[in-house]
């Protein structure tokens, strides 16, 4: 908003001038004050047309109790609104970085703030869902058996002390096997009363990070890690530079994650103390710095952290793009992240000694009814989650946000990493003249829609491709979408060529694909730019 | 209607084997009414309404008032030469078609070249239709003399589409802007149809050596009897130019006599609002500034370009006016702005996204040097007075060498802040 009253302050400044120039004339000095008097009637004329507009949408601000929260309305921008607005108070002292690049997709279907009741009863392990495994993990549970929360299901080959472990306990009902006796799902019957295997607590104060380490793979519980560059498990030999949280997610329809930590104070806090015995730096906390008010005291009040505030549209929640601002990855340096509840789930084993990979989900997407949060263990059942749902085949459900999410059938189940699921309509419709004339709002970075122009009108959003894919035509719109300092048109060419020194020096190894997925969303030329990313990855991965 | 229109486009769909070339017509021809019903697949979920079908569009409306008054101005340019109709409103009629005549057969014959061409290659690499002519194709006619002969057009127009673009790959992939390529073909080929005092000004015959008007088949035998049936003025055939009347456009002037031959002819009013003889839609400044406003506003031109490029002049301007070595130097640089086709060329053909320097800081290099050069050309070249277009150009050729230093830079800034911030 500040920015369109400048704009018009300045062009209307620029048009007057420009007539001013071009109504002088030479030598006739009668002339030129006619014309001067012509302008400055016609600059009064316009002056009062708009303090009257001014003043009229302000009484009708009034009027409407629209301009309750100190809201300014009006053409004519406020002094302040051009030097930039004020930081709220509780950011005063903090450590806080702002970035003005981004975009907030407006899309409805939020998750209301409360628990829906659904009962989950089948819940998955898949490999697939780990990356940098080696291929074919060894599966240790058959058909039938019966399993406790925190028991191994399967191992890494290459890492036998690497276990990933059970969500619920149950029983094992189904093996799905694909292509070459490939592993893509061990399904649990969860059993009506949960019963937890019971592991050893270590000592927080005293334990040593190669027993914490071991305690934490055999518990399964290394999983919740992932080591960058590459978005991969980490390795057990590797002591990671620095590990970074994200307390606050700014994906579309993403979850409130200081709704989803409530009254976990404690295991949170007992978290963070144990994922600094794992690093040889520091542990880092990205702070929402959006609000009016301080983030939730949850993330505010945990000590021997770093703390960071971030301020700005997504993806500044993505703790990629806070790594890149506290303290970036060289190519030889290795960090881990977590997701906020895992360091919750990481903490409850430190002080039960129980594995209960509960998470809040959030249930969101404007086809659903109900929206709103449930709490489950991961790899939970989706059409047990959607049983009081109509989901069709004109629907598509993500696990997942809708820009990095995965599609997911009605009979599959949550990925591993996913605190989200989200029902979208699928687009398979043609519109007359969709890309001139569209009927109906959809979400564009673009000023062209209407929608965009009146600063973000939410709308429910399909998956039509809305247009076909062409060359990088449009240069400069992935650096307004990205809020680091990567030059990601330049980054892609080279990915696209195969051009192994530049990409490193452009900062692949600084981005994972969720980094990039709103420069995707936002492409004019509909390109795949998390796959060639991943491609890019892979070669780099490969080059070692 | 729309479901009997799809059901009508579905049913008629040629098959893709049997005949390739018309699937590939077909397809151009339906994505364009219909948004097809693809749906994403792997990566993002939902993509952004923007494609670049409707990107281009708007540019093209942002062309829109350029065309107006170019058509307007084709037909009071012709009657002013001929001492007629001087006032804006009179014979109205009269200007609005004679424009029509000569400013539709320029864009027909610029589109159907151009996008036959687009066509064919789409047919034979196999992919779709792409819309990179459809910008090409609305700016090829605006850049061009009104009068302009339908067969050098067509020539330019194919070889900026072959030379220019498709022989680098297609829509994107292009070094030189399609429509300047078109017409500096035209200015190395066939000079005389694009330059001097004669050719900016449409429908002059010279008849035993005086100028006089000249009117085709479409004006006299279809448009005269229709307005004579109205009763309102017609065309007359034969009429000579009024006493003393050259068709020079300002640049000219001041090539040969500076600031003072310019205003004993033009006021700058007169060249402000475009009522001055030139290329078809270059002339009323307001109505470009117009376009170029709606551009920056909606996002779609970079104000980085636009911004340096006037700088550029700006700074150029000064430097010559305190020079003040030839007539020309001393034309104040501030109405560089109205003379001439610098602003067209700003808000339309340097901010073209594919040629230009595709950083941010090269944004700003590349549009400075267009200023820069494209004034010192207009200014000291004896031979041609204006210069945005081969300055334009010239620079296409270096945005990538202005980006690899751009790149270049920011790997090595990127380099030290990583040092930086590891031993903090």
């Amino acid at each position: 908003m500040n920015r369109g009253k400048f704009l018009f302050l300045s062009l209307s400044l620029l048009l007057s001038s420009l007539t001013e120039v071009a109504a002088q004339t030479n030598g006739e000095g009668s002339q030129f004050l006619l014309n001067s008097l012509f302008v400055i009637a016609a600059l009064v004329f316009f002056a009062i047309v708009i303090q009257v507009s001014d003043n009229l949408m302000a009484i009708e601000a009034k009027r409407i109790g629209a301009d309750k929260e100190g809201n300014h309305f009006g053409l004519m921008p406020r002094f302040y609104e051009l030097v930039g607005s004020k930081l709220p108070a509780y950011l005063k002292n903090e450590r806080v970085i702002i970035s003005k690049k981004g975009f907030d997709i407006p899309l409805e279907g939020k998750a209301e703030s409360e628990n829906l009741k659904v009962s989950v009863h089948r819940f998955a392990v898949n490999p697939a869902n780990f990356k940098g495994i080696s291929p074919i993990p060894k599966v240790v549970v058959e058909m039938g058996d019966s399993v406790k929360a925190g028991d191994p299901i399967f191992y890494d080959k290459s890492q036998p002390d690497f276990i990933f472990s059970s969500p619920v306990s149950g029983e094992i009902v189904e093996i799905k096997r694909g292509e070459k006796r490939a592993i893509n799902e061990i399904v649990i019957l969860a059993d009506k009363t949960q019963q937890f295997k019971t592991f050893e607590k270590p000592n927080i104060a005293t334990v040593s990070r190669e027993e914490l380490v071991k305690s934490l793979a055999s518990s399964g519980l290394m999983t919740l890690f992932l080591q960058r560059p590459f978005n991969i498990l980490p390795h057990l030999d590797i002591v990671p530079r620095d590990i970074f949280i994200s307390t606050f997610d700014t994906a579309p329809l993403a979850p409130d994650l200081d709704y989803a930590l409530k009254g976990q104070e404690i295991a949170f806090q007992a978290g963070c103390e144990t994922l600094s015995k794992l690093t040889s730096g520091k542990v880092y906390l990205g702070l929402d710095g959006n609000g009016d008010s301080d983030a939730a005291s949850i993330f505010t009040g945990v000590t021997g952290v770093e703390k960071y505030y971030f301020r700005g549209k997504h993806p500044i929640g993505n703790v990629g793009v806070q790594i890149h601002h506290i303290k970036p990855i060289s190519p030889e340096d290795k960090v881990w992240t977590i997701n906020v509840q895992d360091v919750a789930i990481i903490g409850k084993f430190m002080l039960e000694g129980i594995v209960d990979q509960s998470r809040t989900i959030a249930i969101t997407g404007a086809e659903l009814k109900n929206t709103g949060y449930a709490k489950v263990p991961f790899g939970a059942s989706i059409s047990d989650l959607l049983s009081s749902e109509e989901v069709t085949a004109d629907h598509r459900i993500i696990s997942g946000d809708v820009l990095s999410g995965t599609e997911v059938s009605k009979e599959g189940f949550v990925g591993f990493y996913d605190d989200q699921v989200t029902v979208v309509a699928e687009g398979k419709n043609y519109e007359l003249f969709g890309w001139l004339l569209p009927l109906d709002m959809r979400p564009s970075v673009s000023k062209t829609f209407p929608g965009t122009l009146l600063g973000g009108v939410a709308s429910a959003a399909n998956t039509n491709n809305r247009g076909e894919k062409r060359a990088f035509v449009v240069t400069g719109e992935y650096d307004r979408l990205l809020p680091m300092d990567i030059l990601p048109q330049q980054l892609f060419k080279a990915i696209v060529v195969n051009d192994v020194e530049k990409m490193e020096n452009l900062g692949i190894h600084e981005l994972v694909e969720e980094d990039v997925a709103l420069c995707e969303f936002g492409c004019t030329s509909k390109q795949p730019l998390q796959s060639i990313l991943r491609s890019g990855l892979d070669v780099i991965k490969a080059e070692g | 209607m729309k479901n009997s229109l799809l059901s009508f486009f579905l049913k008629i769909e040629p098959d893709k084997k049997k005949s390739p070339f018309m699937h590939t017509l077909y397809d151009g021809f339906f994505t364009f009414a219909f948004a097809p019903n693809h749906v994403t697949k792997g990566g993002v979920h939902v993509r952004d309404g923007m494609d670049l079908k409707r990107l281009m569009f708007h540019v093209v409306i942002a062309l829109q008032l350029c065309y107006l008054f170019g058509t307007y101005n084709i037909g009071q340019q012709h009657f002013s030469a001929l001492g007629m109709y001087e006032g804006f409103l009179e014979g109205f009629h009269l200007k609005i078609f004679y424009g029509l005549v000569q400013i539709l057969p320029l864009f027909v014959v610029a589109n159907v070249v151009g996008l036959g061409i687009e066509f064919f290659y789409a047919y034979k690499k196999g992919h779709g239709i792409e819309e990179g002519f459809l910008v090409s194709g609305a700016l090829i006619p605006l850049v061009m003399p009104p009068a302009l002969p339908l067969w050098i057009l067509a020539i330019s127009v194919a070889f900026a589409v072959i030379i220019g673009k498709e022989a680098f790959g297609g829509t994107g992939m292009n070094v030189l802007n399609i429509a300047l390529l078109s017409r500096v073909f035209i200015f190395f080929a066939y000079p005389t149809t694009i330059s001097g005092d004669d050719v900016w000004v449409a429908g002059l015959e010279k008849v035993d050596g005086v100028w006089t008007a000249s009117y085709n088949f479409i004006v006299t035998g279809v448009l005269n009897p229709v307005f004579e049936s109205f009763g309102w003025a017609t065309y007359q055939n034969g009429i000579a130019v009024v006493d003393g009347y050259s068709g020079a456009t300002p640049l000219s002037l001041a090539a040969k006599g500076g600031w003072e031959a310019v205003t004993a002819r033009f006021t700058p009013e007169q060249m402000f609002w475009g009522n001055i003889p030139g290329s078809v839609g270059e002339t009323h400044k307001l109505f470009v500034l117009m376009g170029a406003g709606l551009l920056l506003y909606l996002g779609i031109a970079s104000w980085r370009i636009m911004v340096s490029m006037v700088l550029g002049l700006v700074v150029t301007g000064i430097l010559l006016n305190m020079w003040d070595a030839t007539p020309a130097m001393n034309v104040p640089w501030y109405y560089h702005f109205s003379m001439g086709s610098f602003l067209f060329a700003m808000a339309f053909m340097a901010t073209d996204p594919v040629t230009a320097a595709a950083t941010d800081r090269g944004k700003l290099i590349y549009g400075f040097f267009i200023g820069t050069i494209g004034l010192v050309i207009r200014v000291l070249n004896p031979a041609y007075p204006e210069g945005w277009m081969l300055a334009i150009l010239f620079m296409n050729v270096f945005a990538p060498l202005i980006d690899h230093f751009v790149v270049e830079g920011h790997i090595s800034k990127r380099k030290s802040r990583l040092t930086k911030l590891a031993n903090s």
